[in-house]
């Protein structure tokens, strides 16, 4: 078992160094100078030189390559150009708004998946079955910004009931934040929801039919009882991963949602980094959203030797 | 012999074909998806305006009998627009399978069939799915610039991975087959091997990744849009539609409606179809039909 843990901590090692390796290659295959595109037309070519030179990027390839990783061991992620601040401090002054967002969305997109992808297992090939998986297929196939514009015109415009966007102002409470959590947390949830659902079925399905399951039944036992008892408790590791893959892959999801929001968190800050071609700070929020998800994979393997004896190799 | 074998094929494909449209959900994606790509193919015979053509009296009109969308801010119709956006956004998402399909397959076929090289793909392959689609395409069309070739190029490297790694996966297990060694003990080339024998049979899980690749670059390309990352506002697709209804969501939310729903429509076409594809190619289920 420990040389598994070995072997998969050493491949994690792995991609991420080539996660790196990536991020340092994308901001510099582009076009042109990024100092120049950074500073922008009106620049001096005196301003371009200084900048370069505060970017590294006078220096060769292959220097600015070592200079990053040894920047990065020490944890920093270089300075913004703009917002004139180290981006690990740019990164966490943002970071609330969107774990509370994932935390939310993550949270709706399960309370709607997990009940019906089990009674949609539960009655296969059932009217209900049917419509939960024409369902989860329409709720994957809206974009979630376009949802939360609905959402923004109906719950927000048309009936009062939640804010337009932003976050509550410096000072607001954990309740007023909720309030503005609300509408993309519940755009963010129903489109991941689709995903969750599917899982938690077709999960549900393979143990149903299992001989435990019978064996249960058999017993007398109730089937609301042999369904979450027997059956669910086996089927959670599946779906705990789905649930685990989906909390890292909606961050993607709040770049564009916190937009549409105004909700001033990572996403938001990605999005403006780009319209100000501000490199350091895409780089940095590539880097940390990828390590992130790299880490979510490596701790849910980590789980399975934990919860299931049959994964210890 | 040599006759009867092209026959069995295509009675195979025939057979696959009946039990494919056998399936509602695949009748019905296939549908609305041609309806959708005719709208967008025969636009400029069907839509009654020029998508540009401006009417600053008629602006945010609202949907009814001369405007059947309704109108934008500049008074331009909203149903000619739409079915115009429509031809960029599915050349889009069909550029994207293509330049993510050479990139994929190739990367995928060298990493199943050379072990050397297996390694380095796979980890390159895991790297880059550590990227949420969207977060790696903005970051590329941030260093590459803003335009419809980049919007292409970024989704194609985005979504290779995911052939990749099916391409990779299968390959493994072919270059195994007896049918692959007696190729190779007849003096086969590797190169033939590689696609006469290997990615011959791939052909289903391609085609079925594609579909859904199709459907997560279309929408891809209208959160770019969105964004204002992907093609210039002022050309329409169903995202820079979007972006520019945002700011009249309270009084023309029409607007942000249509090609919204126009975009629903098509990638949910797309996942119907891709669906039954799977289910009908892949053996492991076809026993279940």
């Amino acid at each position: 078992m420990a040389r598994y843990i070995l072997q998969r901590f050493l491949g994690m090692l792995a991609v991420m160094f080539v996660v790196v390796t990536i991020v340092f290659v994308i901001v510099r295959v582009a076009p042109g100078d990024p100092a120049a595109v950074m500073l922008g037309p009106d620049a001096t070519a005196q301003d371009v030189a200084t900048l370069r030179a505060r970017l590294g990027l006078d220096q060769p390839l292959v220097v600015q390559y070592v200079y990053f990783l040894g920047q990065l061991l020490q944890g920093d992620l270089g300075q913004s150009i703009f917002l004139d601040r180290p981006v690990t401090t740019a990164l966490a002054e943002r970071a609330e708004p969107t774990f509370f967002l994932t935390l939310f969305s993550i949270l709706i997109a399960s309370l709607i998946a997990l009940p019906i992808g089990i009674y949609a297992a539960y009655r296969r090939g059932s009217l209900f079955d049917q419509a939960a998986t024409t369902a989860a297929m329409l709720a994957a196939s809206i974009p979630s910004f376009w949802l939360g514009l609905i959402f923004i015109q109906f719950f927000a415009v048309r009936f009062g009931l939640f804010p337009v966007s932003g976050y509550g102002g410096p000072d607001a409470g954990f309740l007023v934040r909720l309030q503005h959590l609300a509408l993309p947390a519940l755009a963010l949830g129903v489109v991941s929801s689709a995903l969750i659902l599917r899982f938690t079925r077709a999960s549900m399905l393979d143990v149903l039919g299992d001989d435990y399951v019978r064996t249960a039944r058999s017993k007398g036992m109730g089937e609301f009882r042999v369904v979450m008892r027997h059956a669910f408790k086996n089927a959670l590791i599946p779906i705990l991963t789905v649930i685990g893959l989906t909390a890292a892959l909606l961050v993607s999801g709040a770049v564009i949602t916190e937009t549409v929001f105004g909700l001033p968190g990572v996403g938001n800050l990605v999005v403006s980094a780009v319209l100000r071609r501000d490199y350091p700070v895409i780089q940095g929020a590539l880097l940390v959203i990828a390590a992130l998800y790299v880490l979510i994979n490596f701790a849910i393997d980590m789980l399975y030797l934990v919860v299931d004896p049959r994964v210890r190799y | 012999m040599a006759a009867s074998a092209p026959t069995a094929g295509n009675s195979e494909r025939v057979r696959l074909l009946g039990l494919l449209l056998k399936r509602r959900t695949v009748v019905v994606g296939l549908v609305v998806l041609g309806l959708i790509a005719a709208l967008a193919i025969l636009a400029p015979l069907i839509a009654p305006y020029a998508p540009n053509k401006l009417s600053v009296v008629n602006r945010l009109k609202p949907p009814g009998g001369t405007w059947l969308f309704g109108t934008d801010e500049f008074g331009r119709d909203v149903f000619s627009r739409t079915i115009y956006a429509g031809r960029l956004s599915l050349l889009v998402g069909g550029a994207v399978v293509v330049m993510a399909a050479v990139l994929g397959v190739t990367l995928g076929l060298c990493a199943g069939f050379f072990r050397r090289l297996d390694t380095p793909i796979a980890r390159i392959i895991d790297a880059m799915m550590a990227f949420p689609d969207i977060l790696l395409a903005i970051a590329l069309v941030a260093a590459l610039g803003p335009s419809l070739v980049t919007v292409i190029v970024a989704l194609g490297i985005v979504y290779a991975p995911r052939l990749a790694r099916i391409v990779r996966a299968s390959t493994l297990v072919i270059r195994e087959l007896p049918y692959v060694e007696a190729a190779r003990a007849l003096g086969v080339s590797t190169p033939r091997i590689m696609t006469r024998h290997v990615l011959r049979n791939l052909v289903s899980p391609i085609l079925v990744q594609g579909t859904f690749i199709f459907a997560y670059a279309m929408l891809a390309e209208a959160g770019l849009s969105f964004l204002g990352l992907g093609v210039s506002p002022e050309v329409p697709t169903w995202g820079t539609m979007i972006a520019a209804g945002r700011q009249y969501i309270g009084q023309a939310d029409w607007m942000t409606l249509f090609p919204g729903v126009a975009i629903v429509l098509s990638v949910l076409s797309l996942q119907m179809v891709g669906d039954g594809l799977r289910d009908v190619l892949d053996p492991r289920l076809r026993k279940d039909l």
